[in-house]
């Protein structure tokens, strides 16, 4: 249904004036996330500032049976958070309360809106942290996470989003709020939980998520390895990870994206003559097991044709060398016009081969890829750099995409890794799943959202879809 | 409309011919073991279409099907194990495959699976679909954190491929969370992706003997100096098989970070760790798996760490404290034991009360009926979960009582 003039007033009532943005430069602010493909203007922005006016506008977009799109700090990288003319952005980051930090029992209690980094900073007295990393933890907030189930470079020891949330209070997109899952862990019942995570603010909002905390390792270090070819590379990551070690993280940085660290302000002391460096840290117990693990490491690596091997010697170097590869998206964004954050994931064995036919393919379309990615779990990240305002650029970013997304597919791998589908890779949906496994997608779907209000066209190409007897038996229901 | 024991029995194996084991179970159920996913797939389509109320079963060593069912859709002719990675520490394996069978191959190529499933000749299928870590849930996390994909076979018959068999995957929604540990509510898992790791360099058992109150502390102990033990679990004597309640720690990894650990869970606890030797640490862990099929009834209960001990009088006040494994760092307790329907309800009414959810993995099928798996939901759940079982099983065929009968 249209957005009319009763439907804002109604969400007007319930956070103020303030609050409802109409103007098209306030609409621009939202009208793209980190995609730099896709950009739209909604109908609406409305920001609520607490989880009453939340629930509220929900129920009122409800009502209206108006669609929206649930909005995080907007640094999603798959067009997820974009919404247009007939739909409402709906923002989370004036939820930016933590509720608890439940020390004894590791847990904290958060508001969507809170910035992921703020929590593990609120819990670090405490001995603790939030593990779940993603290079955007500065802006990015919890509540983005769970829609998204993001990564992070610390996910390949310790799980991205959905291994660390235990209990979601979320409003449905007909306004009703439901607590999913439990502080505990146990789901209590199927596991909603684990559903909901990752859904992409298709089954309705997080008002309310509880999380665990884990202990900060009491020992950490970090080795800085360079290679003299991506192969080697990433023969390297699949030796370290097949001989049993257990890294905390384990990254890849190739040439192109060294130069660019280290012409910028995040300049770490990567070697540039290396045509790729690892960065891998470990954690344990204490000095002496992070010091055995990190030689058992450093000696594989050599063996692999590590050129050199430079250990972070105190904790300013550790964060300059972690600075450089999280800034890493900030200092190619700055050097060029528009950056393609990709994202897909290969098995770790299938590394060295996909990189060759990634850099093949950059060059086959005329553009520039530099990698920088989660390298020990598989999670890719070529990102390509292009100027929209040249006339066929984007053309040949979107072909040379595809063609990645099918290199990936065909090695055993899939579409996206901690992105998400969003809008960016609808397209790509079914090369991956067949028609009953999207239909199984949309039916699961319709059970949190029979209208399909929440975030709609998003995640599942419905016209390959199969049908679902279910899904028109609880649209009936629905309508009753 | 349900046909007699003989008609399904003739359709089964006219469908299915040679693609499927068809025979009748100790209770004259019809029950038929398809070899093939399209066979399992027609199987439940025709279920579906005649209404047969169909049971899922692995190998029955852990509980028995439903009563009442016109058919026991058995997992045990699907016994492959597809695949074995070890570079990538990925292995695809079929639903039937006996756990203890996938331990032993994984094992020859330098590998394994972080669960140690309770119970014994238990199914890869029925360790997913119940979702029933042992003690490594604590430091290495449940089944669902070992799951990268699976295939369900729904009620009606659809054949779902969710996840895939890559380690981090958010392509679509998350299906294989919903499959696994619904108790088969959603259909029969019949192929599993599951994440490997190397087999530890290094895997060593310590155990404290103490009073209930002391073992309970020295875990949360252990917890508080920011320690994460691959298995933390504080046991009854029934449960340890030792005289008294004991505290058992198990380390895993690299021979110096399990050096460490060891010497920091010995500071944190007071009182003398014993370390058991090889063979003897893994009786003590295979004795704990099996001792909780010993009586016909097993709960977990969730429980966060600092509530240990309160939910451990809850037990003994309206069931009792014999059997128990409790892991406090992965905020959950097993007990085992013998109780009548009403003992429990009860025991659960009180455990809701104080946000303990417990779950009834194991009982005969008269309790299951009578108690369902979840017993009630959360307000709002059980809604979702009922258009979630239309929507997968739309001709209400799968017997799997996850609620409570009115």
């Amino acid at each position: 249904m249209a957005l009319t003039t009763q439907a804002l007033d109604a969400i007007t009532a319930v956070v103020g004036p303030r609050w409802v943005r109409l103007a098209p430069a306030q609409l621009d602010v939202y009208a793209s996330d980190g995609l730099p493909t896709r950009f739209s203007r909604p109908g609406a922005v409305v920001l609520p500032g607490s989880r009453e006016e939340l629930i509220g506008v929900v129920r009122v977009l409800a009502h209206h049976e108006i669609p929206f799109v649930p909005r995080g700090a907007g640094t999603g990288l798959s067009g997820g958070g974009v919404g247009d003319a007939d739909e409402i952005v709906l923002v989370c980051t004036r939820l930016n309360r933590i509720l608890a930090i439940d020390a004894p029992n590791r847990r904290a209690v958060v508001e969507p809106g809170v910035v992921n980094v703020r929590l593990s900073e609120a819990a670090r007295p405490y001995g603790l942290h939030y593990a779940p990393d993603p290079s955007s933890q500065s802006a990015c907030t919890i509540g983005g996470n769970v829609a998204e189930n993001a990564g992070g470079p610390h996910c390949l020891k310790y799980g991205t989003t959905t291994s660390h949330v235990l209990e979601l209070e979320v409003v449905l997109p007909d306004g009703r709020p439901v607590t999913l899952g439990s502080a505990c862990g146990e789901p209590w019942g199927p596991d909603l939980v684990g559903l909901f995570v990752g859904s992409e603010g298709m089954f309705g909002i997080a008002t309310r998520i509880t999380v665990r905390l884990l202990p900060l390792p009491r020992a950490v270090r970090t080795l800085l390895a360079d290679f003299s070819s991506i192969r080697a590379a990433g023969e390297a990551v699949s030796a370290i990870i097949a001989a049993g070690f257990v890294p905390a993280a384990l990254e890849m940085m190739d040439r192109n994206c060294i130069r660019v660290v280290e012409a910028s302000i995040y300049a770490a002391g990567y070697p540039v003559h290396a045509a790729a460096v690892l960065i891998v840290e470990v954690d344990g117990p204490d000095e002496d097991a992070v010091a055995a693990e990190s030689a058992g490491i450093e000696q594989l690596v050599r063996a692999r044709g590590a050129g050199s091997v430079r250990v972070a010697v105190d904790e300013a170097e550790r964060a300059r060398l972690w600075q450089g590869r999280k800034k890493a998206f900030g200092a190619l964004g700055r050097l060029n016009a528009d950056l393609l954050v990709q994202d897909a994931v290969v098995p770790r064995s299938a590394l060295p081969d996909v990189l060759e036919r990634i850099g093949t393919i950059a060059a086959e379309h005329g553009l520039e890829v530099s990698n920088v990615f989660h390298a020990g779990d598989g999670n890719l990240h070529p990102n390509l750099t292009f100027d929209r305002r040249q006339p066929g650029d984007l053309a040949r970013v979107e072909r040379a995409s595809e063609a990645i997304m099918r290199v990936c597919i065909d090695a055993g791998g899939t579409i996206t890794g901690e992105h998400g589908v969003g809008s960016d890779k609808l397209r790509y949906m079914s090369l991956v799943f067949d028609a009953d496994t999207l239909g199984a997608m949309r039916a699961v779907r319709r059970v949190f959202d029979p209208l399909e209000r929440a975030n709609p066209g998003k995640v599942v190409p419905v016209h390959q879809c199969s049908e679902w007897r279910g899904q028109w038996r609880a649209r009936r229901g629905a309508a009753a | 409309m349900a046909g007699t024991s003989l008609t399904v029995l003739r359709r089964v194996r006219a469908m299915v011919g040679p693609d499927a084991a068809v025979d009748t179970d100790t209770a004259g159920t019809p029950r038929v073991a398809p070899r093939t996913e399209e066979a399992c797939a027609l199987i439940l389509q025709t279920a579906a279409s005649e209404g047969w109320r169909v049971s899922l079963a692995g190998a029955q060593t852990w509980v028995t099907p439903e009563a009442g069912a016109d058919l026991v859709l058995s997992t045990t002719g699907l016994s492959r194990v597809v695949s074995v990675a070890p570079g990538d520490l990925v292995a695809t394996v079929e639903a039937g495959v006996r756990w203890d069978d996938l331990r032993r191959e994984l094992a020859d190529a330098g590998a394994w699976v972080a669960v140690d499933p309770p119970g014994v000749g238990r199914t890869a299928g029925s360790v997913v679909a119940t979702g029933t870590a042992g003690p490594l849930r604590s430091g290495l996390g449940g089944v669902r954190e070992q799951i990268l994909g699976l295939t369900l076979i729904t009620g009606e018959g659809r054949v779902v491929r969710a996840g895939g068999r890559v380690v981090k995957n958010v392509a679509g929604f998350d299906l294989t969370k919903l499959a696994s540990g619904s108790f088969g509510a959603f259909g029969v898992i019949t192929t599993i992706h599951l994440r490997l790791r190397a087999v530890p360099r290094a895997d060593r058992t310590f155990v404290l003997s103490a009073d209930r109150d002391q073992a309970v502390q020295a875990a949360l102990a252990v917890l508080d100096a920011g320690l994460l033990p691959a298995a933390l679990e504080v046991l009854s004597p029934s449960a340890a098989r030792r005289p008294s309640w004991t505290l058992a720690v198990r380390l895993v990894g690299n021979a110096e970070a399990v050096e460490a650990l060891g010497r920091a869970v010995a500071g944190a606890v007071t009182g003398p760790l014993e370390e058991l030797s090889v063979e003897p640490a893994r009786e003590f862990w295979t004795g704990l798996a099996a001792g909780c099929t010993a009586g016909p009834v097993t709960l977990r209960v969730g429980v966060l760490a600092a509530a240990l001990d309160d939910a451990l009088d809850l037990l003994a006040h309206h069931l009792d404290d014999t059997w128990v494994a409790a892991s406090p760092g992965a905020g959950a307790l097993r007990w085992n034991g013998t109780a009548v329907v009403d003992r429990l309800r009860l025991f659960r009414h009180a455990a809701a009360q104080r946000e303990l959810p417990v779950t009834l993995e194991r009982g005969p099928a008269d309790v299951r009926g009578r108690m369902g798996i979840f017993g009630a939901y959360r307000e709002g759940v059980g809604l979702l979960v009922g258009n979630l079982r239309q929507s997968f099983d739309p001709a209400g065929i799968l017997a799997v009582p996850l609620s409570a009968a009115e």
